[in-house]
């Protein structure tokens, strides 16, 4: 029986703990995800994003704490769990020996998608991942970008509700990132699918319904983008004018604000910078120069909310968690 | 469980990656000839054998045990190579048992190896041996099924490799040997007695003793079999059966 409830909630996952031996990769962990949403796993390396998914595909089994991913339970029904998902991992899952649809075919195959339907799936994984031309070329001969477009188009074969993108841009150009996006963005639409994603790129996580950032494997702020981003306390103004001391001076006496200089600009911080700039150019005194605005990125977020950047290292203690589970798992997987 | 459409969509990957790659299939029919022709050919000089079988006649069927064995190994490592290069993760996480995954790359190693020692076996009557229709057909079946116990055998040593770097470790010090200590290039009555133990627990000895009793059927002097072939078939679906199980097992293991 699935109550009403949960029919609204598509991966449930509720104070999830996993152990490597010392190393705790999660700590205690409960979210929820809407159907058709994208949802963003947000954090630097070493996190816990990764063993959150391998969880929650049932790879590995949790210490403590449950998951459900539409209404299945991932440690105890792992058949129902696969068929209802679709992954791509970080490194990528192909077999670049054969051709495109050599590889969409035997995903077909694999989740038994029925006979009659089989080749008209492929067909149309093709056109979808822009790779039609391209069906009968080894995979080896494609581009980084090329790869994950078919990646993607092979996980959706089976017509899973949730599907995994586990770092879907890393090792991208500029370019095959964007289109990757643009693509990503089409899925919930198109394929009536849920999206679990994760990135340490600030910037990509702006396409989710929602976010969950995660830090050593404890979830440290959760919400929309702009619910996270309002963490920040709102946009940034830099102000260049004649006199910026006597400026700030101003500032401060007119509008309250706490106005500072730093390398020949004065900055602020306000709620609804873009209401605020005209004011300012008309009530104070002295001439302006330059004026520009930044609107608060999610990485002041997590600047803000663990005192580091998210990419400056952290990833060389994050590499360091990867290589400690890495090696525990080499000790005591083969028993 | 045991799921037919992983089985299937695992050897037909197989087959068609080991139609496509010709260099392959060259290597692994260049090995044993080299043996029989080279080898064989020159012993057969310097081994007097009686009544019986040459010695290139005798080590024919050992010949056909180490194509059987190289390709069957060689099929199974490529699971080494699956890990090393993200597609096994492909196939552990669909909605299949690791049974469906083992008994797929199994039955892989058995239809390439099978073919390859079909190959072989169409070198007989240069070697100067009368083989009729059953006889090849027995043959063709104990090629299957040792394939079979080999390619299980190899899924197991697999599980136990993260990468290709274990490969020349598997060839050198299990492979040669188990090659070495079958019976293939000498009887196992005229082993020593230590060497015979590690004869008698190897998989091949049976596969190629079986092959013996095929090819040999009248042969009672030194060069015939060394066990009945009832014992024969027996060993090997034993060993099959007991290698399938052990590497499900070690596939199932989660962190």
């Amino acid at each position: 029986m699935i109550s009403g409830k949960l029919l609204h909630i598509m991966i449930r996952v509720e104070n999830l703990v996993k152990r490597f031996g010392p190393v705790t990769a999660v700590d205690g962990i409960s979210f929820a995800v809407a159907p058709k949403t994208i949802f963003g796993f947000l954090g630097p390396n070493g996190a816990g994003k990764t063993t959150t998914i391998s969880i929650l595909c049932t790879l590995l089994a949790p210490t403590s704490g449950e998951a459900f991913i539409n209404g299945h339970d991932c440690a105890a029904e792992s058949a129902a769990v696969r068929r209802s998902i679709g992954i791509v991992f970080q490194d990528s899952s192909l077999d670049k020996d054969l051709t495109a649809r050599e590889n969409l075919l035997f995903h077909a195959y694999l989740y038994r998608v029925d006979a009659s339907e089989r080749n008209r799936r492929v067909e149309d994984a093709l056109k979808f991942a822009d790779l039609h031309e391209r069906a009968d070329d080894l995979v080896k001969r494609f581009s980084g970008g090329m790869k994950r477009r078919l990646e993607v188009a092979r996980g959706l074969i089976h017509r899973p509700k949730v599907l995994f993108l586990d770092e879907p841009t890393l090792g991208l150009d500029p370019q095959s990132r964007s289109n990757l996006w643009e693509f990503i963005t089409r899925l919930p639409k198109e394929h009536d699918v849920t999206i679990f994603m994760t990135t340490h790129y600030m910037e990509e996580a702006e396409v989710c319904s929602r976010i969950a950032i995660i830090d050593k494997g404890r979830i440290i702020a959760s919400g929309t983008p702009g619910e996270l981003k309002k963490i920040v306390g709102g946009d940034v103004i830099y102000l260049r004018t004649e006199d910026n001391k006597k400026a700030a001076e101003e500032i401060r006496r007119l509008f309250q604000i706490e106005a500072a200089e730093k390398e020949g600009e004065i900055f602020l911080s306000v709620p609804r910078g873009d209401s605020v700039i005209p004011e300012l150019i008309r009530e104070i005194g002295e001439r302006v120069l330059s004026v520009r605005m930044q609107r608060p990125t999610l990485n002041d977020v997590f600047l803000k909310l663990t005192g580091k950047e998210i990419r400056e290292e952290t990833a060389a203690s994050g590499d360091d968690i990867k290589e400690a589970v890495r090696s525990y798992r080499r000790r005591h997987d083969r028993g | 469980m045991i799921e037919a459409n992983a089985v299937y969509v695992i050897v037909a990957r197989e087959f068609k990656k080991f139609v496509r790659e010709r260099s392959r299939l060259v290597s692994t029919i260049a090995r044993p000839l080299v043996w029989l022709f080279l080898v064989g050919g020159g012993m057969s000089r310097l081994v007097p054998t009686g009544t019986g079988p040459s010695y290139i006649q005798f080590i024919f069927p050992g010949i056909l045990g180490m194509t059987i064995l190289f390709s069957s190994i060689f099929s199974s490592i490529s699971i080494i190579w699956d890990k090393e290069f993200g597609f096994m993760k492909e196939i552990l996480v669909a909605p299949i048992s690791r049974f469906s995954v083992v008994v797929g790359k199994a039955t892989s190693g058995m239809v390439l190896s099978t073919i390859q020692a079909v190959i072989i076996l169409a070198f007989f009557p240069l070697v100067g041996l009368k083989i009729g229709v059953f006889q090849a057909l027995g043959i063709v079946f104990v090629c299957m099924v040792l394939s079979f116990a080999i390619a299980a055998f190899g899924i197991l040593l697999a599980s136990f490799y993260e990468s290709y770097e274990s490969f020349s470790v598997i060839m050198n010090f299990i492979v040669m040997p188990m090659f070495f200590l079958s019976g293939a290039m000498y009887p196992v009555k005229m082993m020593p007695a230590l060497l015979r133990v590690f004869t008698k627990l190897n998989p091949l000895t049976y596969g190629i003793d079986a092959l013996k009793h095929l090819i040999f059927p009248n042969e009672t002097g030194a060069l015939s079999a060394d066990f009945s072939l009832f014992v024969d078939i027996g060993v090997i679906l034993a060993a099959s059966i007991v290698f399938v199980a052990l590497a499900g097992k070690a596939f199932e293991r989660k962190g």
